[in-house]
């Protein structure tokens, strides 16, 4: 890491030197490992290993940004060059300035798990054919797995700026995923697997096979459900998904550029009492968490919604100092990489959970749907507008229990609408790698337009 | 006419050292795949040019096949070493006897790309000056157009493959990309507008007004989806818009026809070669080589030359979409779809510009046949399963048809169905062929695609909207 927090300081230096006003450095590097496993043979096994330079820099209020992947000296003259070139293109605005720096970074324990370098390659195999193999045995149905993945990756970072921002980090994450196949007379459905976690130790190859399974077999023989309004209870991976769209919306970048249908809200209820959301940088399960931002501002927690009341949009440095009124960056200035600058986005999103077991939520649904996935949400949600429909499928819920399985059905409503409709929250969360970083109980929503028969 | 072919990005005698090296430990098959890439962007929002970006990529990927399995490793560079680094690191997965591969021989005739004006000898101003009038002319279509963002991209991605094969090509291939987003607001009503215009050319395709005239429809799709009301709920008659609208084919049958999904038995078209799955009027085709579109290219991301591939003739499927790998498989040639996002990605099997071949009907008598149905402009994009052949498609602009005639605006549409079911449905194709721009992901890739029809007519699809 000493070598990437040096590389950092010098591409500081050398943008100052090439025009720059104010510059920001940020160096990443990460060598991981993909396995993908089809028969419970290896279809291919690749060596991962990355290492890249974003470079930010300001000029009276310009800003301009470049990356590269040749780290030596004439690589990083060469970025420096192309972030001023940049920024002279780039019209001057009054609140884009250098962020400054926001106070100690704690470390959070485990983000990087020793455990993890101890695993050898043919472990991890193992561990993939393992996983395809558990879904392959937990039900006769299951016919085949398209291809079973497996990731592992340590990443370190390091950050700096000509306003006395630096830090770096390291963390490591693994997960595990599959597409299960299953039939049954001329039915033939898909279910997914997934597990996550910091170190191959922590992912459990029975779960998440079975998962795949049960799934895919639940909605064997699934038929299209009448159109109609009814209860929707959303899963864990569905909650996840549209809590992420919520996140979204609540960015201050959308919410000052007119693009938040929950713009000009602060301090209104804008969902029901049973729903609470927060963000949280700084939580060591979530596979977001970092000490800080892609600006260097500490992580932490930021309640979103409380009850149903709007607390806070999510914050980056420009964001907040366009706010004024004393607002700060809630540490949202997130960074996908080096290839492009930090923008506002979601760390960790907590979905609060509520009293209700699962059994519970379906009987206060009584009859309606059970929603276990949905797809085509990159083009059925306008984040905008706030409306959306996308494909879904799942169970119908008939007397208050599960029924018929479902599918070739689409679920609609808007954000607003969906917020204030949400009824209840489970009582367990689970972790989802949908919608950013996600922890979610299921949720049950009053009311959603089913398109179907 | 033979154009000269594109400059190598390493010399022929380094490339078949490397291949050479990756087979040291034995496999059946190994490449080389050099790669550098360098782009700009630059954005306007609020009538301010902001996020100007530059970046560039160079490196390699070495992967060496043996039976079944792939070993694949990737570096940043292209000096030597890194090329040794990564061949060494690629063979480190095998323990077999050294394999010789053939002497390197260059694909030919494969041609340098035309392009009139190089996007990165225009100065950024001119690039700004462009984003500029693109937010006049948005704004300037109506008075409720309330938010103006337009995107501008470059990218120019030279790449060299060597295989052990012989294999030895190259190809340098520049795209230029505008986008336009605009959202209209009424009374607290706020709706969007979205187009694009982009393809494997040179600055000429966004100047000369062509920018401007997108900025121009998508602000007033925004402006007209104001006057929308809830979109209908459940099956009906469906008319599709051209260009665009061609993400349907490519969801529902494209990624289908992809021939690594076929070989696992992962998609409803597996088995069905020479079967008839759709109208004997439809023909649709997957075109490497279509002059200018967005997916367009000299060579695939393997080095086979890109063609046209008649993916469906007379309603009947006719071909797969093949990679080298899947091709050796199943004994026939690639079809020159072995693509890649970069060279940190191994090639799988995509499309390149997919489309239904333009039909005889005109759009107007598709949509006066109509009595009452969903009139979809417009996609935000879409989503299959190849397995199941479940779909999803998001409507960005669609449009209410009662008594032949377009009545209404709607607003949150989707239209879901299942593709064999919805192929045979096709009933109408008209003439008015237009290909646009797609950004396709897949197993965590994402590459250029072109998608194109004219109107299509659908007898019966499930439209999932709020009206129930």
């Amino acid at each position: 890491m000493a070598d990437l927090e040096r590389i950092a300081g010098r591409a500081v230096e050398v943008a100052l030197g090439a025009g720059a006003g104010d510059a920001e450095a940020f160096v990443e590097d990460s060598t991981g490992l993909e396995v993908r496993i089809f028969e419970q043979q290896v279809e291919s096994l690749t060596e991962a290993g990355e290492r890249g330079l974003g470079v930010r820099v300001w000029i009276d209020g310009r800003a301009g940004y470049a990356y590269g992947t040749d780290l030596a000296e004439p690589g990083i003259a060469e970025i420096a060059a192309g972030a001023v070139e940049a920024a002279r293109v780039a019209d001057p605005d009054q609140f884009a300035a250098a962020p400054d720096p926001a106070g100690e970074a704690r470390a959070i324990e485990g983000l990087a798990d020793p455990e993890a370098a101890k695993w050898k390659t043919e472990g991890k195999v193992e561990l993939a054919v393992a996983v395809e193999r558990a879904a392959r045995a937990a039900d006769e149905h299951v016919v085949a797995v398209e291809t079973t993945v497996f990731v592992d990756e340590r990443a370190a970072a390091a950050l700096a700026s000509s306003r006395g921002v630096s830090g770096a980090y390291e963390a490591t994450h693994c997960y595990a995923y599959l597409s299960a196949i299953a039939e049954q007379a001329d039915d033939r459905q898909t279910g997914l697997g997934f597990g996550m976690g910091r170190s191959p130790a922590a992912l459990d190859p029975e779960a998440i096979g079975r998962e795949a399974a049960e799934r895919s077999t639940a909605l064997l023989g699934a038929a299209k459900p009448a159109s109609r309004s009814c209860p929707v209870v959303l899963d864990e991976t569905v909650a996840a998904s549209f809590a992420g769209f919520i996140g979204g919306v609540l960015c201050a970048d959308a919410v000052q550029r007119g693009r938040s249908p929950f713009a000009g809200r602060l301090g209104e209820a804008i969902g029901s009492p049973a729903l609470t959301i927060a963000d949280h940088g700084a939580d060591p399960v979530g596979l977001n968490s970092a000490p800080f931002d892609g600006e260097g501002v500490p992580t932490g927690r930021t309640a979103l919604i409380e009850a149903g009341e709007l607390r806070a949009y999510l914050h980056d440095s420009y964001t907040a100092r366009r706010q004024g009124d004393g607002a700060r960056s809630t540490a949202n200035g997130t960074r996908s990489g080096y290839r492009s600058p930090p923008s506002v986005a979601t760390s960790n999103l907590i979905v609060a959970t509520g009293a209700h077991g699962f059994a519970e939520l379906l009987a206060e649904a009584g009859d309606g749907i059970y929603v276990t996935d949905v797809a085509g949400l990159h083009s059925g949600v306008n984040p905008v507008s706030g409306t959306f429909s996308v494909g879904a499928t799942g169970r119908a819920i008939a007397g208050g229990e599960l029924a018929e399985p479902a599918d070739e059905f689409t679920i609609a409503s808007d954000l607003p609408a969906m917020l204030t409709a949400v009824r209840a929250a489970g009582a367990a969360a689970r972790w989802v790698p949908f919608g950013g970083s996600v922890s979610t109980p299921a949720l049950l929503i009053g009311e959603m337009a089913i398109g179907g028969a | 006419m033979t154009r000269e072919d594109p400059e190598h990005l390493v010399d022929a005698e380094l490339a078949g050292r490397t291949v050479a090296r990756a087979l040291a430990n034995g496999g059946d098959f190994a490449e080389l795949f050099c790669e550098d890439r360098s782009g700009l962007s630059l954005a306007i929002d609020e009538s301010r040019i902001e996020r100007a970006q530059r970046g560039a990529d160079r490196g390699a990927g070495v992967r060496v096949v043996s039976g079944e399995t792939t070993y694949f490793a990737h570096v940043d560079g292209l000096a030597e070493a890194d090329l040794e680094r990564a061949a060494d690191a690629a063979a480190a997965g095998l323990s077999g006897d050294r394999h010789r591969p053939q002497a390197m021989a260059a694909t030919e005739g494969v041609g340098t790309q035309e392009i009139d004006t190089d996007p990165a000898a225009v100065a950024a101003e001119r690039k700004a000056e462009l984003l500029r009038a693109c937010d006049e002319r948005a704004r300037a279509t109506g008075g409720e157009v309330a938010q103006v963002q337009a995107g501008y991209s470059e990218a120019r991605r030279r790449i060299t493959v060597a295989n052990s094969d012989g294999r030895f090509a190259s190809d340098d291939r520049t795209r230029v990309r505008l986008g336009v987003q605009v959202v209209a607001a009424r009374d607290g009503t706020v709706e969007t507008g979205f187009e694009t215009l982009g393809g494997h050319r040179g600055f000429e395709l966004v100047e000369g007004g062509a920018g401007e005239a997108i900025a121009e429809r998508a602000a007033r799709a925004a402006l007209a989806l104001l006057d929308a009301g809830p979109a209908p709920a459940g099956a009906m008659p469906v008319v599709v818009g051209n260009g665009f609208g061609g993400v349907l084919f490519h969801e529902m049958t494209g990624h289908g026809l992809e021939a690594d999904h076929i070989q696992k038995g992962a998609s409803v078209y597996a088995g069905r070669l020479g079967e008839d799955i759709a109208p004997p009027f439809l023909r649709a085709y997957d075109d490497g080589r279509l002059p200018g579109e967005w997916g367009t290219e000299g060579v695939d991301d393997e080095g086979t030359p890109t063609r046209a591939t008649a993916v469906i003739h007379e309603g009947r499927v006719t071909a797969y979409l093949y990679d080298l790998l899947r091709a050796r498989k199943d004994g026939v040639e690639s079809t020159g779809n072995g693509r890649r996002q970069s060279f940190r990605h191994l090639p799988i099997p995509r499309m390149t510009n997919t489309f239904i071949a333009p039909g005889e009907a005109t759009p107007e008598e598709l949509i006066e046949s109509v009595k009452r149905g969903f009139y979809a402009v417009s996609f935000a994009g879409g989503q299959v399963d190849p397995t199941t052949g479940d779909f999803v498609f998001g409507v960005s602009e669609g449009y209410l048809l009662e008594g032949g005639e377009v009545t209404r605006p709607c607003r949150g549409a989707t239209l879901i169905g299942n593709c064999l079911g919805a192929l045979r449905k096709i009933d109408g194709v008209a003439g008015d062929f237009e290909v646009k721009t797609g950004f396709c992901g897949k197993g965590g890739q994402s590459v250029p695609t072109g998608v194109g029809q004219g109107h299509v007519r659908i007898a019966e699809m499930t439209v999932g909207g709020t009206a129930v």
